[in-house]
């Protein structure tokens, strides 16, 4: 397993000294390591029912060493459905990364696909780490190369966008850094040795108020990170200024540790002092929802626009995660994967008329379907994809995030819901304002590529295949949502949750 | 013939993705074929089956074939499975077979536009989406093709995507219909989460079993369904973007937004009416609803010059006495008018298409005209339209489907006085707006020259389709005519007949007459008003009220100036206000604080020796100074 992660690293280095000799080498460096990544995480796939792994819990792969045994630090991954559906994202959307930005980087070709294959070995580290100490230094991992990618090879305005990236994430880090010391320190003053590893500090009997403490400070680095609203602020400016590749990376898979934390760490840590906060986070959920919509349908900026999307998109997987039950959950897993498939083609689009037209501009595009057809019907799909689609993926998010939560509040839901309405008008309104309309610019430019069509029929092929028969992906979450939702005690604490868990499958 | 089923959505699914993935390889001849074949075998099939379910009725009257398990979730476990009892089986019918002359009737009308092969993947789509939509057996399924049909409507109505406001046309029938969707997902979700089910079966058995009559909860989700439905069939208060969705070309304007995608409605009402039986506030509401949409849009068809928009509003009206029948119990006599309303309807469209083609684009009835000799074809079908839609007695099919709503809308204990009057002073006002088309746009003098006219691929539907008009009603019989019910039997199954109220009986013959009537009078007032040029009419006409009433009713009844002032500017407004994000500002604030604090500690540290002398001194004199103080 921890070749998931090597297998980045080195390719990275070895993408990093080729890309002294040719611009081609590093490309085809990067894609072969990150498809073989993707192929060697595919045979973890779980064969036959979910009850062939019982007995283990719902670990499909788990593998240790100690590291700084003195202070109970040690190098421990574990996967089960949950990761593996992530890492699978990541190397997928690693791929398409790495094949939009065939064209559209031309300095530094060697450097690039290191951050870019570093930035996902950190997160692929991330879904996997099962030390806290471990965790973090994963999530730093995935920052730093990062914050290079959008400051090198970004836009007009990356400096301000990365420095703002840094200092958002690197704050919430800090506040991550001290929660798990401060957890450790926590679990340690009950007797037991000083440790980091999470399944010892999964247990942990904490005070309520320190309980809250903790739990806030996790809340908020992954709330940054997912975003939520008001933390969100970041984004539009960073995935808007991050080259294509970096965009994609960001939207598809770095948002997603934010919702994975929050999954894997939040709640079941603090169980009570989560189900304090799930009204609040709940509906801070159903805010962004309708506050990132309206935001994305007042820009200008096409990847603006498309960044917004996020900022909604996530709404639903909060609101998923703090509505706690196997729907929801189920809900925001499938939607995470929707989000990085749908948004992550969306910026591939916009990257490919940005290199063609030099502008993101909505004010100067328009018309463009007779001029890019393929491009143009790729783009509709996409668009229709996001607004939730039944048939496509993230229609399967969002109604069973929405069934669950409505088990939980069904005013707020309702609420939540009027997000289909907000998603159609600013979805509609990329279409009209980038395709449709008289094209009065003269833009003579060409369709999508045989690499650009390939790249978008493999995604379109997912999200149709997620849309129609999900079952798979949904199957494979399963035990380790089954497993999380009892870890939460959700049994035991279901008189004093505002949420009733169905735990029943 | 279960077996089969997968094959009617199937077919026009794959004639999509062939058209969508290939469609510009194709020659026009090629991509019609497809377009036209696909659809076409899908109505066979759709044919075969219904001709099956009639002649060897299954157990349990109706055939069913799951396909897959579409997510099983705890629960949440909607397939991916198809139910073809009765009332699925005349919806299908009329959705592939009107569909397919419909598709006909495009490939020669649209020949020669650019984007020929998109116009017809889109079109092949929206058939598969819409047999989805009635023949899925669960709500989730149903969902998907009612989603689907959304879409496509949206993408059909802005094909000409050139001018902008055809694309603002599209949004706003995507918009408004998706306001009433959400509060369709929220009635689905209400009714898993009480019921455990989403297979409609169960779901309806459940809900009789479970909730008494009239229980919050039956109510609350019988209302929040009613409001889908109220966005998709064009109804108060959601009616607005069916006017405007005349942007689209004219056959689909006649195949989505008058034959089939807008009666999902009354489909999905007439579906679930076991939730609507437990639920009688939301049942009469249905039928108030009803009743006011059709004089209000009986109305404002009157004023209108466009002759789409005629045929838009009328469609609304329409639609309008469906819901009133469906909301006085009387479920198969919707189904009756939604079928022949199918066929009269998409005839006029088809009809009215060819005017418009033969004036090159003119969509005026003022500017039409002298058509009963120079585009016989065109006026017959519209005529024999016109008079199906008027309800003119016997001889057409409209009339048999209108007379029976009308009289149950006064027999069935669920009826009234008021709904009857209602539905009759809609005749008046159908006969009237209809003819006055007639009188002006195809009877009057006109000098324009014909530029193009329907050959055998626009004819045939034409020619079908009339015949339709005129003998579809046949299936029905009412009592005084050798009372042969033959729909109403073929739909028991599904949809129970409504009682009639003691001493009702003796009033049906003075009823029907009372009905002819209404429709003698209307076309007579037409005829009054824009043939003879009475005097009185046009004093009232060009009298300043009179045009100020004309106005009011010309934008529809001033729904979309309400909506525009309390909806959409304040969402625009609030976006344009806050496009720089008001959070971020607060971010920005704290950033230039920082900046503002930095200056400020800056300044101690500037590597000016005298300044840090005089910080020096004034540092210690403040400390001698609180030192002495402190003193006792």
């Amino acid at each position: 397993m921890s070749a998931l992660i090597a297998i980045p690293l080195l390719g990275g280095l070895l993408a990093w000294l080729a890309g002294s000799r040719s611009d081609a080498w590093p490309r085809w460096i990067s894609l072969a390591a990150l498809a073989s990544d993707l192929v060697f995480a595919l045979s973890f796939w779980p064969h036959g029912s979910a009850a062939g792994i019982a007995g283990g819990g719902p670990w499909l792969a788990e593998t240790g060493r100690p590291w700084i045994p003195s202070l109970g630090i040690g190098y421990h991954l574990g996967m089960d459905g949950l990761s593996l559906i992530l890492v699978l994202l990541a190397a997928f959307l690693g791929i398409v990364a790495v094949a939009s930005s065939w064209t559209e980087i031309r300095e530094r070709v060697g450097f690039f696909h290191f951050n870019l294959l570093w930035t996902l070995a950190g997160a692929i580290g991330v879904f996997l780490a099962l030390d806290l100490f471990l965790f973090f230094f994963f999530w730093e991992l995935m920052l730093v190369p990062m914050y290079f990618l959008i400051a090198i090879w970004g836009h007009e305005n990356r400096r301000y966008a990365s420095l703002k990236f840094f200092l958002f994430t690197q704050g919430s880090g800090l506040l991550m850094l001290v929660s798990i010391v401060a957890l450790a320190l926590a679990h340690a003053a009950t007797g037991a040795v000083l440790s980091f590893d999470y399944p010892q500090l999964l247990r942990t009997p904490l005070a309520p108020s320190t309980a809250r403490w903790i739990m806030l400070g996790f809340f908020v680095a992954f709330a940054v990170k997912l975003p939520m609203v008001p933390f969100h602020t970041w984004l539009p400016d960073a995935h808007t200024e991050a080259p294509t590749g970096g965009s994609i990376v960001l939207a598809g898979v770095l948002l997603k540790t934010g919702a994975y934390g929050l999954l894997r760490f939040v709640v079941p840590l603090f169980p009570q002092a989560a189900a304090s906060l799930a009204p609040w986070a709940m509906a801070l959920g159903a805010v962004g929802i309708l506050y990132g919509a309206v935001l994305a349908f007042a820009q200008d900026d096409l990847k603006r626009l498309v960044a917004y999307t996020s900022v909604s998109h996530l709404g639903f997987v909060l609101l998923g995660a703090f509505a706690w039950n196997t729907w929801a959950l189920d809900g925001a897993v499938m939607q995470m994967v929707a989000h990085g498939v749908s948004t992550g083609a969306l910026f591939v689009l916009v990257g490919a008329l940005q290199e063609r037209t030099g502008t993101r501009d909505m004010g100067r595009l328009g018309g463009l379907w007779a001029a890019v057809p393929r491009l143009a019907a790729i783009a509709m799909f996409f668009a229709v994809a996001s607004l939730g689609l039944p048939g496509l993926a993230n229609f399967v998010g969002e109604i069973l995030v929405l069934a669950g939560a409505f088990r939980v509040d069904a005013s707020l839901t309702a609420i939540a819901a009027l997000g289909l309405i907000t998603a159609v008008i600013y979805a509609l309104a990329l279409v009209q304002r980038t395709f449709h309309g008289e094209e009065r610019h003269g833009w003579k430019i060409a369709d999508g590529t045989a690499r650009e069509t390939a790249t978008l029929g493999a995604m379109i092929a997912v999200s149709l295949w997620l849309g129609c028969y999900p079952q798979p992906v949904l199957d494979a979450a399963a035990p380790a949502l089954e497993s999380l939702l009892g870890s939460s005690g959700a049994g035991q604490l279901q008189a004093s949750l505002p949420w009733t868990s169905i735990v029943t499958r | 013939m279960s077996n089969w089923l997968w094959l009617i959505p199937a077919l026009p699914l794959a004639g999509f993705a062939l058209l969508a993935l290939a469609g510009r390889r194709l020659t026009p001849r090629g991509v019609a074929v497809i377009g036209v074949g696909s659809v076409g075998l899908a109505a066979l099939v759709a044919l075969l089956a219904c001709a099956d379910l009639v002649a060897a009725p299954p157990p349990g009257d109706a055939w069913i074939q799951e396909l897959w398990r579409w997510i099983d979730v705890a629960g949440f476990a909607p397939a991916i499975g198809l139910r073809l009892d009765p009332l699925a089986a005349v919806m299908v019918a009329v959705v592939t077979g009107v569909g397919f002359l419909i598709h006909l009737y495009s490939a020669e009308s649209m020949a020669g536009e650019e984007g020929y092969a998109r116009y017809f993947a889109y079109l092949n789509l929206f058939v598969a989406a819409m047999s989805i939509l009635v023949l899925a057996d669960n709500l989730l399924f149903l969902y998907l093709g009612w989603e689907g049909v959304g879409l496509c409507s949206y993408l059909l109505i802005g094909f000409w995507y050139r001018d902008p406001a055809n694309g603002l046309a599209a949004r706003k029938a995507f918009i408004v219909t998706r306001t009433g969707d959400v509060a369709f997902t929220l009635g689905v979700l209400l009714l898993f989460t009480r019921l455990g089910s989403l297979d409609i079966q169960t779901l309806m058995q459940e809900a009789a079993r479970q909730w008494p009559a009239g229980s919050a909860l039956a109510t609350a989700a019988a209302a929040l369904l009613l409001f889908g439905a109220l966005g998709k069939s064009a109804q108060l208060p959601l009616q607005t973007w069916l006017p405007d969705a005349m942007a689209g070309p004219t056959p689909v304007s006649a195949l989505i937004h008058a034959a089939t995608m807008v009666t999902a409605g009354v489909y999905l009402i007439a579906r679930l009416h076991v939730l609507y039986a437990l639920a009688p506030a939301v049942q009469a509401a249905v039928a108030v609803i009803g009743a006011a949409t059709l004089l209000l849009a009986g109305t404002c068809a009157l004023a209108q010059r466009d002759i789409k928009r005629v045929l838009a509003y009328s469609t609304i009206s329409q639609i309008g006495y469906m819901f009133l029948a469906l909301g006085v119990g009387a479920w198969s006599a919707a189904i009756f008018h939604f079928m022949t309303h199918a066929f009269f309807k998409a005839l006029l469209f088809l009809s009215a298409g060819a005017v418009i083609q033969a004036f090159e684009d003119e969509h005026d009835i003022f500017r039409m005209g002298g058509l009963r000799r120079r585009l016989p074809l065109a006026f017959w079908s519209f005529v024999i339209g016109a008079a199906s839609l008027a309800a003119l007695p016997l001889v057409t099919a409209g009339f048999y489907s209108k007379d029976l709503i009308l009289w149950q809308a006064w027999a069935s204990p669920l009826g009234s006085r008021w709904l009857w009057t209602a539905g009759w002073v809609g005749a008046i006002l159908t006969g009237a707006y209809i003819f006055r088309v007639v009188f002006v746009a195809f009877l009057g003098e006109s000098t324009r020259r014909i530029v193009r006219r329907p050959g055998w691929r626009m004819g045939l539907p034409l020619v079908v389709l009339s015949a339709l008009s005129v003998v579809g009603g046949l299936v029905e019989m009412p009592p005084m005519l050798g009372n042969r019910p033959l729909l109403s039997n073929f739909l028991r199954p599904v949809l129970p007949p409504v009682g009639a109220l003691p001493g009702a009986a003796g009033f049906e013959t003075a009823l029907s007459l009372l009905a002819f009537i209404a429709t003698v009078a209307g076309v007579y007032a037409a005829y009054r008003g824009y043939v003879r040029r009475a005097g009185w009419f046009v004093r009232i006409v060009g009298s300043h009220a009179g045009t100020i009433v004309n106005g009011f009713l010309l934008g529809g009844g001033g729904f979309d100036a309400l909506y525009e002032k309390l909806l959409v500017r304040p969402f625009v407004q609030l976006a344009h206000w806050d496009r720089r994000d008001f959070v971020d500002a607060a971010y920005a604030g704290l950033a230039r604080l920082c900046r503002v604090l930095y200056r400020l500690l800056s300044v101690t540290q500037n590597g000016r020796v005298r300044r840090y002398a005089a910080g020096i001194v004034v540092g210690a004199v403040a400390a001698v100074a609180i030192a002495l103080l402190e003193l006792p």
